[in-house]
């Protein structure tokens, strides 16, 4: 008698091909889990107490109440503006030479190491925390916020404009070079336009979260619309709260609806 | 292709007259509003105190060395409430964005005039407020604590997670849905045989890619009082205590190194 072949179901490969591996990520995953959970202080006393209050917290944000700190909000949405735009005007300008001199096939070793380290320091900390320190140094008020954007706009816009000219097409490159251009001209027709589009797409992208960055740079003391937001809450006028995150939300709708649309005119 | 004419000389320009023109008048327009934006702020600074800066500077660099190394027995605990913050806030974001994304993604979505607006309102108000707002909000509903910023890392995370989702669904390869289609699938199956295995690799990286950035708004949120390092660097600021600022400045940039590493990894080992 012959044995009848197993039935041979399909089934699907796992994405992770590795079993160990896979295995072992969700042995990790449950022991950090279990970990995580049993080490975190939740007073959940509290935490039921917010969930009745918050019926009453939601209420007391409608109807917003645009009418009552009118003046400081148009004050504090104006001021972000500003930032926002002399943040990223000033930042994609010094950007430029450190993103030039951070990308591999431009520049030389030194000059490159000291840009990436520039761009890796500006990088790490975020906004917030770079206002703090300006704040402590330039004295309150929206120039300290302006400053910690800019470094942040440095950090953010130069890394993308180093890594955009490395992965750029060498051959108009070339061509340009071999037509006897100095360096700027070489700079100006070859590489400029090849990177041009997208880093006009980046840079209204980072005006888009400078907008948003500048709303909390207030409450550490930066300028802009985040200590307007700040009083309104510790004042418990959540209708004015509510008011300003309204603003907020309307203004980054508006600004990455234009930004889509400008990106989608470039290209 | 523009040329204008010179004495009888052709000669090649990158744009014609008149595009030149609108070029000029746009940097015009642009140095202008930016000239006036400058003003601005200019008027609500005062000078002084910037001109004071680099003394100010010196005398803090001064007081920040050396670091206290021997409060980082104290800064175990928040810097893995920070971890923890960022992983299970990230964990909520994405079991909530994906529902969010597939009711977002044009090729998936149940209803497309009554259910794709209201997720992509989701995505935009998640994206817009900043998760400092969200702890701020948070902790006057539920309290100071981890819990809080949990929840606002969380919340902040949907949209972007949700978005760049719902884009990768949008790029599906359409013809192996329809292979599946057309061996008698449910809809169900459609979704788990023909469009969860081709999102799979962005939804990890992704995932992982939220989590790095979490990790960096994760450390500053303890200045509104939802858990973290930053309730000790609040603290320490407040009581200038400079070398314990400079000691947890390293902590942050090693997390932050450290936190960038593993997602770059992951990342390059997915893709």
């Amino acid at each position: 008698m012959t044995k009848t072949p197993a039935i041979r179901r399909w089934k699907r490969p796992p994405f992770i091909t590795n079993p160990t591996l896979r295995w072992g990520l969700w042995v990790g995953a449950a022991i950090y889990l279990a970990v995580a959970f049993g080490t975190m202080e939740i007073d959940w006393s509290r935490v039921f107490e917010g969930a009745t209050r918050g019926q009453r917290f939601i209420a007391s944000f409608f109807p917003p109440d645009f009418s009552s700190r009118w003046d400081s909000i148009q004050d504090g949405i104006l001021e972000s503006m500003w930032m926002t735009i002399t943040s990223t005007v000033i930042g994609i300008i010094l950007s430029v030479p450190v993103g030039l001199g951070a990308a591999r096939n431009l520049s030389w070793r030194p000059v490159y190491l000291f840009c990436r380290g520039v761009l890796a320091v500006s990088r790490t900390f975020p906004e917030i925390i770079l206002a703090i320190f300006f704040v402590k140094l330039f004295g309150f008020g929206p120039f300290a916020g302006f400053l910690a954007l800019s470094v942040g706009t440095i950090g953010f816009y130069g890394k993308l404009l180093a890594e955009d000219i490395e992965s750029m097409d060498p051959v108009p490159a070339e061509a340009i070079k071999s037509v006897g251009a100095g360096w700027l001209q070489w700079l100006n027709y070859s590489v400029q336009p090849q990177v041009m589009p997208r880093m006009i797409g980046l840079g209204i992208y980072r005006l888009d979260i400078n907008f948003r960055e500048s709303a909390v740079v207030g409450i550490v003391g930066g300028g802009g619309i985040g200590a307007t937001l700040l009083t309104s809450f510790d004042r418990y006028e959540f209708d004015s709260a509510a008011a300003i995150l309204l603003i907020i939300i309307a203004i980054v709708m508006a600004l990455e609806y234009t930004s889509g649309y400008i990106r989608e005119w470039v290209q | 292709m523009p040329v204008i004419r010179q004495s009888g000389t052709k000669i090649w320009q990158r744009r014609s007259t008149k595009a030149q023109l609108a070029v000029w008048f746009g940097w015009l327009l642009g140095v202008a509003i930016f000239v006036y934006c400058w003003q601005l702020i200019s008027e609500k600074t005062i000078w002084f105190f910037v001109m004071d800066a680099p003394a100010q500077a010196a005398d803090m660099a001064e007081r920040m060395v050396p670091p206290k190394w021997s409060y980082m027995e104290q800064l175990w605990g928040p810097v893995w409430d920070t971890i923890n913050i960022a992983t299970l806030g990230t964990l909520i974001a994405i079991v909530i964005a994906v529902p969010v994304a597939f009711c977002a993604a044009r090729n998936t979505t149940p209803s497309r005039t009554l259910v794709r607006p209201v997720a992509l309102f989701i995505i935009v108000s998640s994206r817009s407020i900043n998760s400092l707002i969200w702890a701020l909000m948070l902790v006057t509903l539920i309290g100071p604590g981890v819990l809080a910023g949990v929840i606002a890392i969380g919340l902040r995370s949907i949209g972007f997670c949700a978005k760049l989702l719902y884009e990768a669904i949008e790029e599906i390869d359409q013809s192996q849905v329809e292979a599946i289609v057309a061996t008698g699938a449910a809809r169900s199956q459609q979704l788990s045989f023909g469009i969860v295995p081709q999102i799979l690799p962005a939804f990890a990286g992704i995932s992982v890619f939220r989590w790095d950035i979490n990790i960096r708004e994760s450390t500053v949120l303890g200045l509104v009082g939802a858990g973290g390092i930053g309730l000790q660097l609040d603290a320490s600021i407040s009581t200038l205590t400079w070398t314990q600022v400079s000691l947890i400045l390293i902590v942050i940039l090693a997390t932050v190194i450290v936190s960038e590493w593993v997602s770059a990894r992951v990342r390059h080992a997915i893709i």
